[in-house]
């Protein structure tokens, strides 16, 4: 039996199942290849991004045979092609997010890794193949932003899921009117770390370190603007700075470094560019004194004291690691300020007082909202945006209902 | 030497930071994964073995065995040359007189448990006559317990004024102050108790007795280096860091010495500002630094356990 929307469902599940071992089996090598690529530190690539691959497929593959049950009272079938892109800042584990769901729902795959960053992709294609899996149901394409364009217009694709850009998000939702293709949108993100004042300061500190710098910021839910309750802020400032020189800049695959390279010369090109506009705003700078490699695409960790809220690099997403800092007085003005933005991907909220967190987190238009921890990921929780962060979930059951057809 | 009680008001230690445990562990978890190579490792164990203060704190303690301790300090394994000493011999007040009489002429220092360790269950006026004594009889620094029971039933000021009456009977004898954390249960409490010992004028905290499990967690550690870290910027006064029980292994000495250099920075890398309380550490690190200079592991035979 070849056609995978009638492989029974426990066969199914097996050979997901089969994949996240390969996978687990090949995880060193997958890691090494993904910082190689990549540019992020292997710290991350081992720690993170491949035991979370993984366990996406071994997640999804749990649900094959109960999608009856998810989704009661309705009969369950696949959408049939599914074409997915995605972006260059978690390659392995953005196909992981992709893939492991739309098969375990019973679609076929046609899926574009990222055109800097397309290794992992193809060696997971390798590692399918391995797992036995009929041929045609994983599809990987390479290339550039043409090849997406034919993805996106081909007429026997029924659906397509795609992270990246808000500029492109938009591009594909226009290129798909008229036509009768799903999508789901995983786009940009400014999202807001909030530090009530009776926060524990130094894991506070801790969170905003890795809310902005995990991946060199290029994560769509960074915490990239900062909001710090005005009594603390003093404290929380010089614990921050004193923090970010501590911070090993440096060859991503030493297990040593914390901040890694800079995907692409592009990126950092746009970095450093917003870098300057942060300069003539009139914001005040503070940069890690590490010295950076001669050799590379490096960043130092960056954070702009003194913006307002209509400066750009407040406004903007930049994707990469640099932080932009207000103060507020008053709980009500953090909302309004968080909230004022047209993205909605994530937040964060620290504060020691459960009743506080919760007011702050229904009323924050983010998809995910994070307690006193920032960065968390789990297969069996949704993740996606508001606004025009984007709109379908994926991970958990949520993840399961954009690669289905309900009747 | 810290004297900052004499010169500024102590905060209200009920206001003191809060911390969140998940937040701890996570920090925790990365000096863990810090890897060091061959040269920085050797240089770490040796180190460590500098900063150990060998003890023992046994009812069952002779005078035989402090002798024979208190020779090993100075002797950590003769047949490899060049070896650090240990820091210090921890003994009970007892014991005091004999170990200082050995120790005399060394740079290997005597520390005395007081204030009815490991309980502390005793009034002050015994306390401060133990400590009295434990210093007449030679010892050049006394750790000392706080009152868990006051601590947890929320008398800080009862904690405070103890503390600070056996420092002032200390006066240049360094003072460890042992907050037992096993007993605080809660990070929160480490924190506080960090706080209320060094206002009072400790220029050690210390985690534990070694009585009591856990002991010295790298959780507990950390928060009570951030504590130090914390008192340094608001006072400018130093105060040193004691870890001790469950440290049996040179992994964790080095991890320990990793996240002492990134909360609080070189300058607490000597025996004088970071200690490590154990006694089975010493043999641990031995064994490591003598595989990493001559590539040989050998037995645990070739190595006397007193």
């Amino acid at each position: 039996m070849n056609i995978w929307s009638k492989v029974s469902p426990s066969e199914k599940s097996k050979y997901i199942y089969r994949i996240a071992r390969l996978m687990q089996e090949r995880a060193r090598e997958l890691a090494i290849i993904e910082t190689l690529d990549s540019g992020k530190v292997i710290r991350e690539s081992r720690d993170i991004d491949i035991p979370l691959a993984c366990n996406h497929f071994f997640y999804y593959a749990g649900w094959t045979d109960k999608l009856q049950y998810a989704f009661p009272n309705k009969k369950v079938s696949p959408l049939g092609v599914v074409g997915q892109i995605i972006p260059w800042n978690f390659p392995l584990l953005m196909a992981a997010w992709k893939i492991a769901p739309a098969l375990a729902a019973g679609n076929t795959v046609v899926l574009k890794p990222a055109e800097t960053t397309s290794l992992t992709a193809l060696k997971l294609a390798e590692i399918i193949r391995d797992s036995g899996l009929p041929d045609g149901v994983v599809n990987i394409v390479t290339g550039y932003g043409d090849t997406g364009a034919e993805l996106v217009n081909h007429y026997d694709i029924n659906k397509i899921a795609f992270t990246g850009s808000t500029t492109v998000g938009k591009i594909i939702q226009k290129s798909i009117s008229g036509s009768d293709k799903k999508v789901t949108l995983e786009l940009g993100g400014k999202s807001a770390n909030i530090i009530l004042e009776d926060a524990p300061i130094d894991q506070a500190v801790e969170g905003i370190i890795n809310g902005i710098f995990f991946n060199q910021g290029h994560v769509c839910c960074a915490g990239s603007r900062l909001f710090v309750q005005e009594s603390i802020y003093d404290i929380i400032i010089k614990k921050l700075k004193r923090r970010i020189d501590k911070l090993i800049i440096g060859d991503p695959l030493d297990k040593n470094t914390d901040i890694g390279a800079i995907n692409s010369k592009e990126q950092l090109n746009t970095i450093n560019n917003y870098i300057n506009i942060g300069k003539s705003e009139g914001s005040k700078i503070f940069q890690s004194s590490y010295k950076l490699p001669n050799k590379g695409y490096y960043c130092a960790p960056t954070i702009f004291t003194d913006v307002s809220q209509s400066n750009r690099i407040f406004q903007e997403e930049i994707f990469g690691p640099v932080l932009t800092i207000q103060t507020f007085r008053t709980i009500d003005e953090v909302i309004k300020k968080a909230n004022n933005s047209p993205y909605g991907l994530a937040a964060g909220v620290w504060s020691d007082k459960g009743s506080r967190v919760f007011n702050l987190s229904s009323k924050l238009r983010a998809g995910v909202v994070w307690a006193n921890t920032y960065n968390k990921f789990d297969p069996t929780s949704p993740f996606g945006g508001y606004k025009e962060s984007g709109f379908g979930r994926e991970g958990g059951l949520h993840g399961l209902s954009p690669y289905i057809n309900l009747k | 030497m810290n004297n900052y009680t004499n010169k500024v008001v102590q905060p209200d230690f009920s206001k003191s930071p809060r911390i969140d445990k998940v937040g701890v562990e996570e920090r925790v978890s990365k000096f863990q994964k810090r890897s060091l190579k061959r040269e920085t490792k050797l240089m770490g164990l040796r180190m460590a073995l500098s900063m150990i203060d060998l003890t023992t704190l046994e009812g069952k303690d002779t005078i035989q065995k402090v002798k024979q301790m208190c020779y090993k300090a100075q002797h950590l394994h003769d047949v490899f040359p060049n070896l650090p000493k240990v820091a210090a011999v921890c003994v009970y007040p007892s014991m005091v007189r004999v170990a200082s009489k050995l120790l005399d002429q060394s740079e290997v220092k005597v520390a005395s448990v007081s204030t009815s360790f490991p309980s502390g269950q005793s009034p002050l006026k015994v306390k401060l006559m133990e400590t009295k004594f434990a210093i007449s009889e030679g010892a050049d620094e006394i750790d000392m317990v706080i009152s868990r029971g006051k601590f947890l039933a929320g008398e800080y000021n009862f904690v405070f004024d103890e503390i600070a009456r056996i420092k002032e009977v200390c006066g240049n004898v360094r003072l460890k102050v042992i907050l037992e954390t096993g007993e605080l249960i809660t990070l929160d409490n480490v924190r506080r108790a960090s706080e209320i010992a060094m206002y009072a004028g400790a220029d050690f905290i210390k985690t534990s007795t070694g009585k009591i499990q856990p002991a010295a967690s790298m959780q507990v550690t950390y928060v009570m280096l951030e504590a130090i870290r914390d008192f340094m910027d608001k006072t400018g006064i130093k105060v040193g860091m004691k870890p001790a029980g469950g440290i049996s292994n040179s992994k964790l000495a080095l991890h320990n010495l990793v996240m002492v250099n990134e909360v609080l920075g070189n300058g607490w890398l000597s025996n004088e500002w970071f200690r490590f309380g154990a006694s089975s550490l010493a043999n641990d690190l031995l064994m490591q630094i003598i595989k990493s200079e001559t590539g040989i592991y050998q037995s645990s035979d070739y190595f006397s356990i007193d």
